[in-house]
Parts: C-alpha cells; sequence; structure tokens
C-alpha cells in the first residue's frame, strides 16, 4: 500500500476521524480474537465456586493452577482416570516420526521430480498432487481395514504410517516448488565434476533448503498434531492421540461437571503448535500460503 | 535431463551400478508413488467398488449397482447433513472472505502494532479444531456463558442460548469456524496486498480518486486470484468439517447439526453400515471435485497464458 499521508490534501479532520475508526476496527477483531484464549485461560485458574458464582471474563482471584494438574495427571477419560499426560506423550511419539519421515521423503521425492526429471515425472508429481484434494472419508475404511490386517491397529506406529502416507502430497508439493526455482546449472556443473545423485542432494541441494525444510516441518507438525480425524477412526482407550483425549476427557459425563479442568485440558492440548506458532510465526504464515499456493 | 546425458559418457565398469546410477531417481521417488498408488488410489477404488455392494459389518463383494445411494438420499439425516453442509459453508466461505479481506485491507493502513495484530488475528489457525470447540461451547453454553455474562450486566431478558437450540446450533458453527479461518485468509489477502503495485494508487490518488473507490475500482480486481483461492481453500475445508461440530454440538440438538463427515463416521464407525458410509464418503469425494477440478483448470489455464 503507497503511503499517501505524504501526499497532498493529507491531514484533515475528516481523516483523523477515519483512522480512528479504522483503529476501532481492528481493535473490535483483536477481541474477537483474543477474548476466548483469555476466557479459556482465566478459568482454566478459577475453582469451580468462582466458576459458578462469577462470569467468563470475571479475572481469578487466585491464581490456581490445581485444575491444571488435575487435567493432567487425574482427569478422567472414559473410564480410565489417567489424565491428558499418557496421551500427550502418544501424540509426541506419533508426531515426530511421522513428520521426520514425511519431510525426509518429501525432500527426495522434490528433488528427483525437479533436478533428475525423467518421462512421466510431471504425471508423477500431478497424480500424487492429487492427494491434497481428497477428502480423507474415502480412505478411513479400507485403512481401517489395513491397519487390522498389518496389526498395527491402535497403535501408534499405526498412526505414524496413516500421517506419513497423507502428509506426503503436501511435503511433495513443498519442495518440489521450492526446488523447481533452484537453478539447474548447479546441479549441471556438480554432474560434470563428477558428484553422484545423493551427492548433490546432500552437499548441493540441503544447505540451500533450511527454509523449505522449516516451512514443511511446521506444517507437518501443526497437521498432524491437530489431527482428530484419523485418531478417532483408528485408535480407542490408551492408543488416543491427545485431541481425541481431550474430546472424551470434555465429553466424560461421570460426576461434577469441571469447567476448569476441560479448559486446562483444552490448553495443554493447544500449547505444543502455539508455542511452534509463536516461535516461529513468520515460516508458519508461510506455510500456509506455500499450502495453498498451486503446484 | 542433461545430467543423466553426461553421466551416460561415464564408461560403465560394472553394469548393476550403472543401471543403478541411470535410474535413481525413479528408485528415489518410487516409494512414495508407491505409497500414494496403494493408500490414495487403491483406497479410493476399494471405498467405491464397497458402495456398491450391501457390506454391513463386514464388506462384502456382491454387486448391488446404486442400492446404498439410493437408500442414502432417502435418509433424513443424510439430508439434513448435506443441507447443513449447504448453509454452514456459504455463511462459513462469505464471512470468512469479507472479513479477512476488510482486515487485511485495514492492516495494510500503515496503522502501529501491525505485527502484534497480525498474530492475534492468526493464532487461532494454529490450533485444532477441537480445542477450538471445546473453548467455543464453554463461551456459548447459555449457564455461565454470554448469556450469563450479559444477564450479570443487567440485561435480565437476554438470551442466547443458539447452543441447544436446533434451529441456531448450525450458526455456532459458523461463528467458532469464522474465528479459526478468517485470521489465514487475511493472511492470503495481506500478502496479496503487499504486492498491489503502489505507483498506480499514487497516480490514481492524484487524480481525484478517493480511497474507497481505488480499493473497488483498482485494488480489489487484481486480488481475483485470492479470492479464488480463499474460496476453494475454504470450500474444501467446510466438506471436510468434523471435529468442529464434533467438539462444539456433538451434532446435536438431536441430528440438526450433523455434517456429511459426521453422518460417514456414524455408518461407517459406530452403526456398521459400511456400505452406507463408502456411498457418503464418495458423495464427499465428488463434492470435493466439482470444485477442485474446475479450479485446477482455471489455474493451470492461467498459467498457459500468463
Amino acid at each position: 500500500m503507497a503511503d499517501l499521508s505524504a501526499l497532498p490534501g493529507g491531514k484533515s479532520p475528516w481523516q483523523s476521524a477515519a483512522r480512528f475508526g479504522l483503529y476501532a476496527l481492528l481493535l473490535i477483531f483483536a477481541a474477537y480474537y483474543i477474548l476466548p484464549l483469555i476466557v479459556v485461560l482465566s478459568t482454566s485458574l478459577k475453582d469451580l465456586d468462582e466458576i459458578r458464582n462469577g462470569t467468563l471474563l470475571s479475572l481469578p482471584a487466585e491464581i490456581n493452577f490445581d485444575a491444571w494438574g488435575y487435567a493432567w495427571n487425574e482427569a478422567c477419560i472414559g473410564v480410565s482416570c489417567t489424565g491428558l499426560k499418557p496421551y500427550f506423550w502418544n501424540s509426541v511419539a506419533m508426531t515426530i516420526p511421522a513428520v521426520l519421515i514425511s519431510t525426509i521423503l518429501g525432500a527426495l521425492t522434490g528433488y528427483s521430480l525437479t533436478k533428475f526429471k525423467f518421462k512421466g515425472a510431471n504425471l508423477i508429481f500431478a497424480m500424487i498432487l492429487f492427494g491434497c484434494f481428497i477428502p480423507f472419508q474415502v480412505v478411513l475404511l479400507p485403512m481401517a481395514q489395513s491397519l487390522g490386517y498389518l496389526r498395527i491397529a491402535n497403535t501408534v506406529p499405526g498412526l505414524v504410517l496413516v500421517h506419513i502416507v497423507y502428509g506426503l502430497p503436501f511435503t511433495v508439493l513443498f519442495f518440489r516448488n521450492y526446488y523447481v526455482n533452484i537453478p539447474d546449472d548447479l546441479i549441471k556443473a556438480a554432474t560434470i565434476d563428477g558428484a553422484g545423485f545423493f551427492m548433490i542432494f546432500w552437499r548441493i541441494m540441503l544447505p540451500l533448503s533450511p527454509p523449505i525444510i522449516v516451512v514443511t516441518i511446521i506444517w507437518q507438525f501443526t497437521q498432524i498434531w491437530n489431527d482428530f480425524l484419523f485418531g478417532a477412526s483408528f485408535t480407542t482407550g490408551g492408543g488416543q492421540p491427545v485431541t481425541v483425549a481431550l474430546n472424551n476427557l470434555v465429553n466424560t459425563t461421570t460426576g461434577v461437571k469441571r469447567y476448569n479442568v476441560d479448559m486446562a485440558a483444552a490448553l495443554i492440548t493447544a500449547a505444543p503448535t502455539l508455542v511452534v506458532y509463536v516461535l516461529a510465526g513468520r515460516y508458519f504464515v508461510r506455510g500456509l500460503t506455500a499450502g495453498s499456493v498451486k503446484g | 535431463m542433461m545430467s543423466l546425458m553426461t553421466q551416460k559418457s561415464i564408461p560403465a565398469k560394472k553394469p548393476l551400478s550403472d543401471w543403478f546410477r541411470r535410474n535413481v531417481a525413479k528408485l528415489v521417488v518410487a516409494p512414495t508413488f508407491g505409497l500414494i498408488i496403494f493408500f490414495v488410489y487403491g483406497f479410493i477404488a476399494w471405498t467405491g467398488y464397497v458402495s456398491f455392494t450391501k457390506s454391513k459389518m463386514l464388506p462384502t463383494y456382491s454387486f448391488e449397482g446404486f442400492y446404498q445411494y439410493i437408500r442414502l438420499w432417502k435418509m433424513t439425516p443424510w439430508n439434513v447433513a448435506m443441507e447443513n453442509l449447504l448453509v454452514f459453508g456459504s455463511l462459513f466461505i462469505l464471512i470468512a472472505i469479507v472479513l479477512g479481506c476488510l482486515l487485511a485491507i485495514a492492516l495494510d493502513q500503515k496503522v502501529r502494532a501491525e505485527g502484534v495484530l497480525r498474530t492475534v488475528y492468526l493464532y487461532p489457525m494454529a490450533i485444532s479444531f477441537i480445542i477450538t470447540g471445546t473453548a467455543w461451547k464453554w463461551i456459548l453454553n447459555p449457564g455461565l456463558g454470554i448469556q450469563n455474562l450479559v444477564q450479570s450486566w443487567g440485561w435480565e431478558s437476554f438470551s442466547f442460548d443458539w447452543l441447544i437450540n436446533s434451529e441456531m446450533a448450525i450458526y455456532t458453527l459458523v461463528i467458532a469456524a469464522v474465528w479459526q479461518s478468517s485470521g489465514f485468509v487475511m493472511a492470503l489477502f495481506l500478502a496479496a496486498l503487499r504486492g498491489v503495485d503502489s505507483e498506480i494508487i499514487k497516480a490514481a490518488y492524484l487524480d481525484g480518486a478517493s480511497l474507497s473507490r481505488i480499493y473497488l475500482v483498482i485494488i480489489l480486481p487484481t486480488l481475483r486470484p485470492v479470492f479464488l483461492s480463499c474460496f476453494f481453500i475454504l470450500t474444501h475445508m467446510a466438506v471436510k468439517s468434523f471435529d468442529l461440530v464434533v467438539a462444539l454440538t456433538g451434532g446435536g440438538p438431536g441430528y440438526s447439526t450433523i455434517m456429511p463427515a459426521n453422518f460417514m463416521y456414524e455408518m461407517t464407525f459406530r452403526r456398521n453400515q459400511i456400505g452406507l458410509g463408502a456411498a457418503s464418503a464418495m458423495m464427499m469425494l465428488a463434492t470435493v471435485m466439482a470444485i477442485v477440478i474446475p479450479y485446477l483448470y482455471s489455474e493451470l489455464r492461467e498459467k498457459k497464458n500468463g
């Protein structure tokens, strides 16, 4: 946007009013986005009496992390009262290998499809890309059967496999679109110097790749951590990832409804992706836009 | 291409390693491509086939034609789900695009603390729909949520019970989904606005065009590709919405807020009607493809022309 204030006709009282309206609009919407987080956080720090007697926006009289401890260690998820802890670690154990493997495969495939183009490479890319567009409902049923057949139903390795497979179209898309803009001359020169396929990848492509690696890892991390559909479809009981456990915790209706525990559990579940967002927001935005950019 | 040719000129010492060197790219692509062929194309074919059978708890393979599809479209819950998708989808897409575009334009006026505001607008995108649903379920619950808050301000008769009102519950999904996604739309528009040539805007301004006119006549038309991208991405999200419904309304009251994805899940995993579940999944695929194919077509055509 051009800086119009430097142009003639600026700074009339009417313009100051417009400026005020602009900030009012921006702040009202900032409130719309931020208030739910504040409400959830403050609810998680109150005790139940305070919640019943106060309102959404009343702040906790004293900061009290009991609900957090309860959500982590003791809350009941279905019939087992273990808190979110084991499910959180399920999610960690599922997310890390799935992110790493899908990123590595995506990088190698994107590299092969752009720098060592063979006949049909574009068709193969288009066929892989199609995987970005399917609603996962069309694969749920055969996937459930296959996981059972492979004897990895309701296990972390089973979910890792699922997330690798359905993350691949995105990681291939990211790396392919990034590598296609790296000059072929670099590869040509290295080949003449006698470097092979993997040597070129290791010595030339990887050192050029950190930005796209970060984008891909962040994208895959948030997608896989936040997944609910696969977790709900392929796991039960102790094998659930944390998003599924959170939903079960909130909907477990034995005893008193502890709203503060629900909110603490929601924040625990949200914490890893929120931390990544705060630390690497720039790359996060770039990942979102890259995910939307067409092949 | 070049690299392969130069490699060929190196004298082959061992035939096997030479073959490997010539085909290494294909060998590296093979596992990924194989996984996609099996887990995407193979699975879609399998689901497609099962949708033409009378499979209940276990898959059976005798072909029964369109039996499940006819059954599907006669079921009230499925029709409710499709209507919900239409209502939810159109409101969600429209509001998210208008709001995202408006916020992007507002943020692009050289405002103070732009970075902070952008962060605040966008952070909901980082969290799961399950968390969004849980948070909004708490905020919207009539007993202790917004209704209680406004009543405590002295407006005793204030009522805001959409969450438990089967006529209105669908709109709570819109509120929460817009909250989660409009920041993302904003980010896309903002990126595009930053790319608009500022010289044209200056020239129009010096010619006496008002700011609103500059936006309507000059800037917005150049953002057409962004509108299209957003439309496509949000449609895709709407068709796939599943978790938000589970966490916020549970599909209720009754089945007034179920979506096709929830119907599919219910039939497949809870009611042992996998033939019906497969048919509903294929209908969802068809819905997405009806949007994706024209979109990809227009993208590719634009690329060729430009």
